[in-house]
């Protein structure tokens, strides 16, 4: 439990620590917000889709813990690349609660994000639907971002140096996040994007926190609860599995 | 006698290069054991294969009657490294690095506290405790993960290269502590040098590595006598010849310097 326990408080450490990482990582959100938000506000309203804000919110809070997880999950090429790696190696440890504890110390990081972003849109008019749900919401908060820690953790340990980095960025990060349902609604979509929609985890978290934050699931709760919780157990055994094959 | 650590047949190829050729050796319990051999020779990569970083293409190894392919954990519980090449967290403080080594090998809160100022007082780094790595210099970050690997105290100590870029004075300062843990506590030392007086001084036995190859074995004493030479630097010479070895900057390297052009 201590050894999960200092994993897990390096991770909030290092982040906090990084001043400009906590201002850089709220740049993009914010920008989506405004840009999107009052950019297509007009014409979502105009299509009969009502506030925009409303819709968009979710997305954005998803995104922005989407990217944050991935990331903190990447950060064992940082930690591989400056030889921390190798401390945590030769420990007497057991790699899967290696595993356990970084995943959990990038998912609170991610999840903390999230809350801000929430914050944030609450300036730009978004209202939560209801008070009671909202801790339901963060449980979903949370699983996406455990989702994407593990699933970070995975790849990582499969990279050697940062040069991958942007693939996973062009074809895995920005796919999975537009192609969820953060941005537009699921419904009367294209046969084959519906599909990429359906079989996209993130789907499920933005569904999630949009039915738990303003009462409107595409899915439902207990689905999108199952289907997160699923593929992240299955994630973190995949990624300790990858942990323990690193050689270095 | 015992033995601690015991090599047999043990190769290493990546890709078509072989770093470590068929070579076996042996160290007792509580001996102080030194590897020698010129840049690349294929020193780094048997400690790695030893403490369980790389798995061997071929051959044996017994850690403390353990294997570290099929025992990883029991041969981790058996040693403490000192790395070659930097192994700190540099956004943690210096007492944070200690106190995360204390926690993952166990060491109970009075005794890890304890330990934490005896060894940051040590090597005198117990006023800086609270600063955070990033800021220390190179010779400061040394003593630091050299302190850290000797937190706990542990049956087999790996140190390459511990000493590099060290002053005289805590260079003999070290070593003496090193003495005093094999004397006192026992612990068998495996080390790596380019300071062929250390290695003279301080080593019972010695190998030294060429190519992949072990070329010559002994006490520093029959290494001298065999190569009809004065002191351990010339019979390491004698061994090793006198071409100077090109090591190609790995990725670490090229990452580092990318690093320093990202950094702000």
């Amino acid at each position: 439990m201590s050894i999960i326990y200092i994993l897990w408080l390096r991770q909030l450490k290092r982040h906090f620590r990084s001043k400009a990482r906590l201002i850089g990582s709220l740049g993009q959100p914010i920008l989506f917000l405004l840009a999107l938000g009052f950019g297509f506000g007009p014409i979502y309203q105009r299509a009969g889709g009502g506030d925009y804000i409303q819709f968009l919110a979710p997305g954005i809070v998803a995104m922005s813990i989407l990217f944050m997880s991935i990331f903190s999950g990447i950060e064992i090429i940082w930690d591989r690349q400056f030889g921390f790696l190798k401390e945590t190696l030769v420990a007497p440890v057991s790699r899967f609660q290696i595993m356990i504890g970084r995943t959990l110390g990038g998912a609170t990081v991610a999840t903390l994000q999230g809350i801000i972003v929430l914050l944030i849109s609450l300036f730009v008019g978004f209202r939560p639907g209801s008070i009671i749900m909202l801790p339901f919401g963060l449980v979903f908060m949370f699983l996406i971002a455990l989702l994407f820690t593990a699933l970070g953790t995975a790849i990582a340990s499969m990279l050697e140096d940062m040069h991958g980095f942007q693939l996973i960025m062009n074809f895995l990060v920005m796919p999975l996040f537009f192609l969820s349902g953060a941005l537009f609604p699921l419904q009367g979509l294209p046969r084959a994007i519906k599909i990429v929609a359906n079989i996209n985890p993130l789907s499920y978290g933005v569904d999630g926190l949009r039915g738990t934050l303003v009462n409107g699931a595409h899915f439902n709760l207990g689905l999108d609860f199952l289907v997160l919780g699923v593929i992240t157990i299955i994630l973190l055994f995949i990624g300790s599995y990858l942990f323990s094959k690193i050689q270095i | 006698m015992n033995i601690m650590i015991r090599v047999e047949n043990l190769t290493k190829k990546f890709g078509d290069f072989i770093a470590v050729n068929n070579i076996s050796f042996s160290v007792d319990k509580g001996e102080i054991f030194a590897f020698l051999g010129p840049n690349g020779a294929g020193k780094t990569t048997t400690i790695k294969m030893l403490t369980t970083l790389l798995k061997p293409s071929n051959g044996e190894i017994i850690i403390n009657s353990h294997s570290p392919v099929a025992e990883p954990d029991d041969v981790r519980r058996s040693f403490g490294i000192v790395f070659q090449d930097p192994s700190l967290d540099d956004r943690l403080t210096a007492y944070e690095n200690m106190e995360f080594h204390g926690v993952l090998y166990k060491i109970p809160k009075d005794i890890r506290r304890f330990r934490i100022e005896q060894l940051l007082k040590f090597v005198e780094l117990w006023e800086r405790k609270n600063n955070l790595v990033e800021d220390f210099s190179g010779g400061m970050k040394r003593r630091l993960e050299i302190a850290r690997g000797f937190l706990h105290h542990p049956k087999i100590l790996f140190l390459d290269e511990p000493t590099l870029g060290l002053d005289p004075q805590t260079r003999s300062h070290i070593w003496d502590y090193i003495k005093n843990l094999n004397k006192e506590e026992g612990v068998t030392v495996f080390f790596t040098t380019h300071y062929m007086d250390e290695a003279e001084k301080i080593a019972e036995r010695i190998a030294i590595i060429d190519y992949g190859k072990i070329v010559a074995r002994g006490t520093p004493e029959e290494l001298k006598s065999k190569t009809n030479t004065n002191s351990l630097e010339e019979a390491f010479l004698s061994f090793t010849g006198r071409s100077i070895r090109e090591q190609e900057a790995n990725g670490v390297e090229r990452m580092r310097m990318r690093r320093k052009l990202f950094k702000r």
